[in-house]
Order: structure tokens, then C-alpha cells, then sequence
């Protein structure tokens, strides 16, 4: 009998989180501090237009590039808030951030190629690489450069096959950020080297400190960059699906094309919703980084104020602590303390082998809820005993 | 520093200064000072209680008043804002764009007891032209607050990537 699974797929390992996912599911009086997505609703103004749509009948598939309105308005979004400037023609409005890693790895790589992918990352971009059949090629980030990455180590990991880099900053889960400095190295590796870009920056609004800086500002870039973006972070959209991609129109084009062929359009009521947000939503987004930057200096001085070991995460919501002084791995310390005090993290070792000795903590939740969820780490934490290196 | 300050506790004017330290990331002492000095310069002028008296059993009543005024010559509206405010029973005195002068705020007892005060406080003033009384039969949101039940459990996933 014919194996009725694709090599490929069968080489994909199941995603480390859902492991977890199910073992908390089974606690219903866990706390959980591991969510993915914001604790806010859709601002009322923007769900409001995406049922005024519907009750409009505005029922009907868009084009598949997705509505000119709301193209134009990611134009001017991206214009007014990281000095970028594309043409109408050069977004593709997608299913999420998620759709746009996908089929931007599928437009530009084959079978063979390289992918540099920053570890620890976000879980997709490892697998949607596999599925192309390209190589991926992990670059672990190191926490005494507060999980930068470093043009070096873009660099030493380059060979003639490198075809893009996977740019996920600010990060999930560390909460990491790039400097332009820092930017205008790993740029200037990316031309010398002919290397392409996917920059991952859902999480563009929600930094806190310095405004976040795409690639595709720097010299040179614009012309080998893909931007993803969406509305799920900055908007508190994730269940409306929506997400955009911006780049060189000829790489746009070839995407629009699988893009029609899979998915045909992003859903119509989104869509609509999303012009109102991007049009009427800037306060809401200002309203709601304060928020989560209040929740992040709290978080970051409860932890290191019952002694667990922190570096300053600037961006997206999670803080990203080392367990490791405890001589445990990631899964036994978020094991136990879901076990022994009921509030559920997600191991580092999620993200990447990288990620090892380290968990993510979501301050996506109230301030009520975090201070709850740290009395009992700080329980848990009191029962360690801390290993001297 | 001062604008956070009063978007944080216009929300919870009960949180304490070491948390709300944490929170903007200031100093204690420099959080003290600019409340002190906004206190001091009436920009914080209470910290009152956001109360739903309908979940109690104390009754009460609180009527919205549009008022006409004649201005007078030299105090334009002043005089009749002065005079009615002293009232305690008075919550609110605004003075407004539009079809009528101000909206009086009134809490009492009784319909009964706003009544009185309408026709033997409030219209038999010189200035009063004419006034319109307005009951509040039921409060769904105050100060920003959503008072109707509504009680909402965190939905999402659990564990998400």
C-alpha cells in the first residue's frame, strides 16, 4: 500500500505547543500566561464596520489582491508610520501574517535553496520552509545580545545557496528588537551577499522604547524585501484572519498568483473592518501599546524581584526569562509549574532548540491576572534551588 | 509624565504609588511630587467612587435639566452658575453650546424632591427663562464604566503560538 503521506509532511515535527496546549486544556483552573494573541477586543468602531458590511451584503468575494481601498490605506499606513512607500499594486492582502510567510517562501525559493531562519522564532517559518523543499538553516540567537541578531552571524551562515533571510522582529517569543544600526549592518550583508528578505513585522507597533524600523527603509532593500504585516497584533484582529504583504512587484505578482490559485481572496467583512481600523485606529493602538507597556515594566520587575533572570524585552507582549540557573529544561520548569501551581507557560524549546532554558511569558492579560499568575510563580519559584554556574 | 499619570488613575485612583511607579517606569518620588502638584493646581480635584446605586437598595433619582438663562450684563452666565451650584443636591453644572444654556445635574430622593427643587429653586430665579427636566430611568454606562452585567471570560485559547 502507498504510504499515503507526503515525505515532506512526514518529516515536519508536530508543533511543540500543542503538546502543552493539550495537557493545560485538561486544567480548567489553570491560569494560563501562555497566550499568543492580545487580551483586548477589536475596538468597537472597527467591528462595527465589518457588521455594517455584512448587513450591507458586502457578502461577495473581493479581487484577489484583496479590496484597492484597503490596499490604499496600507500604502498610507505604511508610509505614515515606517516611512515606506509602495504602490497599490505591490500589497497582497492575505489570510493573516501566516499566509504571507507561506506563500512569500513558496514565490521565491527551490528545492535546495537555503533559508536563514532566526531561532527562537515564531513556529512556522521552519516548516513552510521544509515544504518547499528549500533547506532551512537555523541562526540561534544569543541572550547575551538580548536575541539580536547580528550581521556576523548572517554572514557565517551564508553560502552560494542562501536565497532569504527570515527577519522576525520584534520577536515572538522573546520580545527582542532591532536597531537600525543594527538593521543597516544585516542590510549591507543582505546586498553584498544577494540575499532576499521576509521581514516578519506583525508586532511593528507594539514596541517600547525606540519606533521600530523596517529593513525595507534601508538603502537597497526596498528591492529585496518582502514586508509582512497585519492587523492581528496592532489591532487586536487575530479571528478576523488578515494580514498583508508589501514588496517588489515582481515577487507581489508571482505571490498574488498562488495566493489566487489557494486561497482566491482574504475574507470580504475583514477586509472592510480593516479600512476603518487603519483609517480611525491610531488611537487605539497608542492606547493599547501604554497598556502593554505598563504590564511589561511590571512584569520584568516582579520576575527579577523573586529572582528570576530577565534581559529587557522592547517589543511584541512577552517577556522571554532564563530557567536555567534551576537546572531545568524549558518543558520541566513550565511542567512543573503548571502541575504544582496551575498557571501554564509555554517552554522555550517551542521556538527552537535555541530557545532551551529559557520560557515565554504573554502579558497579553490584565494587570489583575499577571498578579495573580505571579503569586504563584513566585511559589513555584521559592521551592527551586538555584544551581551556581 | 503627568498625562500618564492621570489616564492610569482616572481609571484606579486606588493604586498605590510603589505599583504605579513600576508601572510608568518613574521613580516613587518623582510620581509623589507631580500628584502633590496636580493636586495642588486643581487638575486632580477628587477621588471619588464609581457607585451603582441601582445595585443597592438606597433609592435615588437623578435628573438631567436643560436650562434658559437671560446672561446679565458684565457676568454673562457666571451669576446663575455660581448661585445654582452651591446647591448640594446639584451634580453637574454645564454651561453649553446650543438650543439652551446649561444642563443641571440634579440627585435627590425623590422625584418628588427634584421637582421642588425645579419649581421653588431653579425657576423662580430672575434670570431663568424657562427649564426642561429630564429623568434617568436607567444608567448602562458612567465615567466609562459599563454598569449593565456583563461579566466576560477570557475565551481565547489557552496555549498559542
Amino acid at each position: 500500500m502507498k504510504d499515503p503521506i507526503s515525505k515532506v509532511c512526514r518529516e515536519i515535527q508536530p508543533s511543540g505547543i500543542r503538546k502543552f496546549f493539550d495537557v493545560v486544556n485538561e486544567m480548567p483552573d489553570a491560569i494560563s500566561l501562555g497566550v499568543g494573541e492580545p487580551d483586548f477586543d477589536t475596538p468597537w468602531h472597527i467591528r462595527e464596520e465589518g457588521i455594517y458590511s455584512l448587513e450591507h451584503g458586502r457578502t461577495y468575494y473581493t479581487s484577489n489582491a484583496g479590496l484597492k481601498e484597503l490596499k490604499e490605506e496600507i500604502c498610507l499606513y505604511l508610509k505614515r508610520k515606517f516611512n515606506l512607500s509602495y504602490q497599490e499594486q505591490q500589497i497582497l492582502v492575505t489570510i493573516g501574517g501566516s499566509e504571507a510567510i507561506d506563500i512569500g517562501l513558496r514565490a521565491m525559493v527551490d528545492p535546495g535553496d537555503e533559508v536563514l531562519i532566526p531561532e527562537p522564532c515564531y513556529v512556522s517559518y521552519l516548516p513552510c520552509t521544509q515544504l518547499t523543499h528549500a533547506v532551512p538553516v537555523p541562526l540561534p540567537l544569543k541572550e547575551e545580545n538580548e536575541f539580536q541578531l547580528t550581521a556576523a552571524e548572517v554572514e557565517e551562515n551564508c553560502t552560494d545557496k542562501t536565497k532569504v533571510l527570515i527577519l522576525p522582529f520584534p520577536n515572538n517569543p522573546t520580545g527582542a528588537v532591532l536597531t537600525r544600526k543594527n538593521l543597516e549592518e544585516i542590510a549591507k550583508v543582505c546586498v553584498e551577499r544577494d540575499i532576499y528578505v521576509i521581514s516578519d513585522e506583525i508586532y511593528a507597533e507594539l514596541t517600547y522604547g525606540e519606533k521600530h524600523v523596517s529593513i525595507a527603509e534601508l538603502p537597497g532593500m526596498a528591492e529585496r524585501t518582502i514586508v509582512i504585516n497585519g492587523f492581528s497584533k496592532a489591532f487586536a484582529m487575530t479571528g478576523w484572519r488578515l494580514g498583508y504583504a508589501a514588496g517588489p512587484q515582481e515577487i507581489i505578482d508571482q505571490m498574488i498568483k498562488i495566493h489566487q490559485f489557494a486561497i482566491m481572496c482574504a475574507p470580504t467583512t475583514s477586509q472592510y473592518a480593516a479600512v476603518e481600523a487603519l483609517r480611525n485606529g491610531d488611537d487605539d493602538v497608542a492606547n493599547m501599546t501604554e497598556a502593554y507597556n505598563q504590564r511589561r515594566r511590571y512584569l520584568l520587575h516582579e520576575l527579577r524581584r523573586i529572582g528570576m533572570d530577565c534581559f529587557e524585552a522592547r517589543g511584541a507582549f512577552y517577556v522571554f526569562p532564563s530557567v536555567k540557573k534551576y537546572g531545568m529544561t524549558s518543558e520541566e520548569f513550565a511542567t512543573r509549574l503548571l502541575e504544582e501551581q496551575k498557571v501554564a507557560v509555554v517552554p522555550g524549546s517551542a521556538f527552537g532548540s535555541s530557545g532551551e532554558g529559557y520560557i515565554r511569558i504573554s502579558y497579553a492579560y490584565s494587570l489583575e491576572s499577571l498578579k495573580k499568575a505571579l503569586e504563584r510563580v513566585e511559589e513555584f519559584v521559592k521551592t527551586l534551588t538555584v544551581k551556581e554556574a | 509624565m503627568r498625562d500618564k499619570i492621570l489616564a492610569v488613575i482616572e481609571k484606579n485612583s486606588r493604586i498605590d504609588l510603589r505599583e504605579l511607579a513600576i508601572l510608568l517606569g518613574e521613580d516613587e518620588t518623582i510620581i509623589a511630587n507631580a500628584i502633590a502638584d496636580m493636586e495642588k493646581e486643581h487638575i486632580i480635584c477628587g477621588y471619588h467612587t464609581l457607585i451603582n446605586w441601582d445595585n443597592t437598595s438606597e433609592e435615588k433619582v437623578t435628573a438631567l435639566i436643560e436650562v434658559r438663562v437671560t446672561p446679565q450684563r458684565g457676568r454673562g452666565f457666571d451669576n446663575f452658575a455660581e448661585r445654582i451650584m452651591k446647591y448640594p443636591e446639584v451634580n453637574a453644572v454645564y454651561l453649553m453650546s446650543g438650543a439652551y444654556d446649561f444642563t443641571v445635574i440634579l440627585e435627590g430622593k425623590t422625584m418628588r424632591g427634584v421637582s421642588q427643587f425645579v419649581t421653588e429653586k431653579l425657576s423662580v430665579l430672575d434670570q431663568v427663562m424657562s427649564t426642561a427636566t429630564y429623568f434617568i430611568l436607567k444608567k448602562y454606562k458612567d465615567h466609562g464604566i459599563v454598569l449593565v452585567d456583563e461579566t466576560k471570560e477570557d475565551e481565547r485559547m489557552k496555549i498559542t503560538p
